[in-house]
């Protein structure tokens, strides 16, 4: 029983590898400064790198002295979390993939590795190996770790941009006394039309508006779902007794929509911002007349 | 609700003459008794008044249903037999977003905003109801 009588001589081999990344913590966070991960995020100074490697190394000497190394979730990784968000999206933004970044942390592994292989060279070959195995084990789960995070991060950001979209990009205007219009700019979806379709109405009764117009000229492309969002807007605005006057049609895009056969019969067209509101202002009743009949100014 | 029929006063919906437009003002929920009293009052009130228009006001609905797109559109249907155009007028925007929804865009059925705006609609000279909206550019 070689195996028994080496843990009964040296303990377990996780509670092994975490003295050993205590006991060699200054050494191995020396040599981690070098590699590209920590190099390249911490780029002040090589102390500032040092200090970055000491921490991520207690950690994992924290989580293997619990013997959680293959858990992504242990409490030994929760002071260094914020640390490895900020370095793999620093990382990211370099224009890395996301598995290009996991090759960067298990570049950590050699070293330590070295250093371990070393430190523990007078031990028999089974338990060095468990050791090993432990440290490699524990470099995946560190991996799995910088991956979580910067994907959560990610995600936050994802949100929050969203958000930013649906208020931003739908303000209602008012044209004319009587008369209103939505730039839409960007896809339209289901969410998005929704909240154009709410805001345009709240906006025809708050202005009393007669008139209302929808401007697509920043729609790259319409299809029969975006065509169908349209046509329902329109007739919600009919149902108000407000009239609704789509512009901005460009010709590729009345091309595509005469190829798909959509029938926009009952639905006010104009091909330009200005046009509609020239068509409004007429329907009110308010012409433009140029002041110099004969177009030059004088001056 | 159909206890109530044999006292019409209580659930009644009032139809008002304004020379010679109806003026009716819908408020809260519609049941079908008084969705069907209401289409009769009307009916009766525009042939007995020879009525040229009939407004309704919906803007005290805050709930709709199927039952009262078709309702609209009976009412609707109706006047335009006995030579009378129908408005409707002041519609929420929540109560529109609903009816696109349930696929009642009651087309051919002209609408206000406000009903001051359905009664200067209906006493001017009189054109075709048509999808669309008012059609005033071709004067």
């Amino acid at each position: 029983m070689p195996e028994h009588a080496a843990v009964a001589q040296h303990g377990s081999p996780a509670r092994e590898v975490g003295d050993f990344l205590r006991r060699r913590g200054e050494q191995i966070a020396q040599r981690w400064a070098e590699e590209p991960i920590f190099r390249t995020v911490f780029t002040v100074s090589r102390d500032e790198a040092v200090e970055a490697g000491r921490a991520v190394v207690d950690a994992l000497g924290a989580v293997a002295a619990s013997e959680r190394v293959s858990d992504p979730d242990a409490d030994g990784f929760l002071p260094v979390r914020e640390q490895l968000a900020r370095m793999g999206a620093v990382r990211g933004r370099t224009g890395l993939t996301a598995a290009e970044v996991s090759r960067d942390v298990d570049a950590l592994r050699p070293p330590a590795l070295d250093l371990l292989t070393a430190e523990l060279a007078g031990a028999p070959e089974e338990y060095l190996r468990e050791c090993a195995n432990v440290l490699t084990v524990l470099i995946g789960t560190l991996r799995l770790v910088v991956m979580q995070t910067a994907l959560s991060e990610g995600r936050d950001l994802i949100d929050r941009q969203r958000l930013q979209l649906l208020e931003v990009a739908t303000p209602v205007i008012k044209l004319w006394d009587g008369i209103v219009a939505v730039p839409l700019i960007g896809t339209l979806d289901s969410a998005r039309s929704q909240v154009v379709m709410e805001s345009l109405l709240e906006a025809v009764v708050d202005q009393q508006a007669r008139f209302a117009i929808l401007d697509i000229t920043g729609v790259p492309t319409v299809d029969s779902l975006v065509a169908q969002h349209l046509m329902k807007t329109v007739a919600a605005t009919r149902l108000m007794g407000a009239e609704c006057v789509v512009s901005g049609i460009r010709p590729a895009i009345a091309q595509t929509i005469v190829h798909l056969g959509l029938d926009l019969g009952s639905v006010v067209t104009r091909a330009t911002l200005a046009d509609a509101l020239a068509h409004a202002l007429h329907q009110l009743g308010a012409d433009i007349v140029s002041r110099a009949p004969h177009g030059v100014g004088e001056r | 609700m159909t206890d109530r029929l044999p006292t019409p006063g209580s659930g009644q919906v009032p139809v008002l003459r304004l020379g010679d437009v109806l003026l009716v003002t819908l408020q809260g929920d519609l049941y079908d008794s008084t969705a069907e009293q209401l289409q009769q009052d009307i009916g009766e009130a525009i042939a007995h008044h020879t009525a040229t228009g009939v407004v309704i006001d919906v803007s005290g609905v805050e709930i709709v249903d199927s039952f009262l797109g078709r309702v609209l559109a009976e009412i609707a249907a109706k006047a335009r037999l006995l030579a009378a155009q129908t408005v409707v007028a002041g519609m929420r925007p929540a109560v529109a977003i609903t009816m696109v929804e349930l696929g009642l865009t009651l087309p051919g059925l002209r609408t206000a905003l406000t009903a001051e705006d359905a009664l200067r609609l209906v006493t001017a000279r009189p054109t075709p109801p048509r999808p669309g909206g008012a059609q005033a550019g071709s004067r």
